[in-house]
């Protein structure tokens, strides 16, 4: 699923990385805990977390992921964003719950994703 | 491990404890440098889930540290090294869920026991040492395949 369409599906407003919206996510993965990204993500997939501190955007960056939701509504702060627009990360922003985020985007066809399918670790 | 002298790239970065507006920086530097000279995606991504895990446990837990990445051809060494409060009991510390980060790192979306365990996961070897009241080093190899 294009990120552009994910951002389409939840209604959510496109924080950075406006240019890499054409991207392609091949699944996605929801975590507020970062351990948990680390050790269970897959490459391209997108985030859906409810943190959004600085160590986000360096999670994206060092799991290779194809962008970020922050749900919640949450605030990004400044420093957040600037991160992302100098990553080139694609970072958008929906006012939904972590649920419905993950609901409304598993019934638009956007898969889970095994950490183990093609990640390259077991 | 990689004898210093055989590697063909060192990089190295101090890092500081309690700076995380920094941290996570010298792993990414470590990353870039291995797409460069053109480690396959997989020995990528385990050496830069490795050494980013190594440095947030550097600036979660220690004063100061340093982190370094010996490249050949075939291999990365990445080797964390601290002055800090060292880690009484590896052997549990390398349990998964055990964990001693306060509650803003929890917060912060780490300290869940989880670091170490995955550092074993990724890394071909792994050896931890450490003295209690001085520091810790941790060494991680990743062949390149």
């Amino acid at each position: 699923m294009k990120l552009a369409d994910v951002a389409r599906h939840l209604g959510a407003s496109v924080l950075t990385g406006h240019g890499g919206l054409d991207g392609e996510a091949r699944g996605a993965f929801a975590a507020d805990l970062l351990s948990d990204v680390l050790n269970r993500g897959a490459p391209h997939v997108v985030l859906l977390t409810g943190l959004t501190n600085l160590q986000v955007v360096r999670t994206a960056e060092i799991m290779d992921l194809a962008g970020i939701v922050f749900v919640r509504n949450k605030q990004v702060s400044p420093e957040v964003v600037a991160m992302g627009a100098e990553k080139g990360l694609v970072m958008m922003a929906t006012h939904r719950s972590l649920y419905e985020t993950c609901g409304l985007l598993y019934v638009a066809g956007l898969p889970a994703v095994s950490p183990d399918a093609d990640a390259g670790i077991t | 491990m990689v004898p210093p002298e055989q590697a063909r790239l060192v990089l190295e970065f101090e890092v500081t404890g309690r700076d995380f507006a920094a941290a996570g920086n010298a792993a990414t530097r470590i990353k870039r440098a291995l797409e460069h000279v053109g480690f396959s995606a997989r020995a990528v991504r385990r050496a830069a889930i490795t050494a980013y895990e190594a440095e947030m446990n550097i600036v979660i837990h220690a004063r100061r540290g340093t982190m370094s990445a010996y490249i050949t051809p075939e291999t990365v060494e990445i080797a964390a090294v601290d002055e800090g409060p060292g880690i009484p009991d590896i052997e549990l510390a390398m349990r998964e869920g055990f964990s001693t980060a306060p509650d803003y790192v929890r917060e912060m979306g780490f300290g869940a026991g989880m670091g170490l365990p995955n550092m074993r996961k990724c890394a071909d070897s792994l050896t931890v040492d450490s003295e209690v009241g001085k520091g810790t080093s941790v060494r991680a190899v990743i062949r390149n395949c």
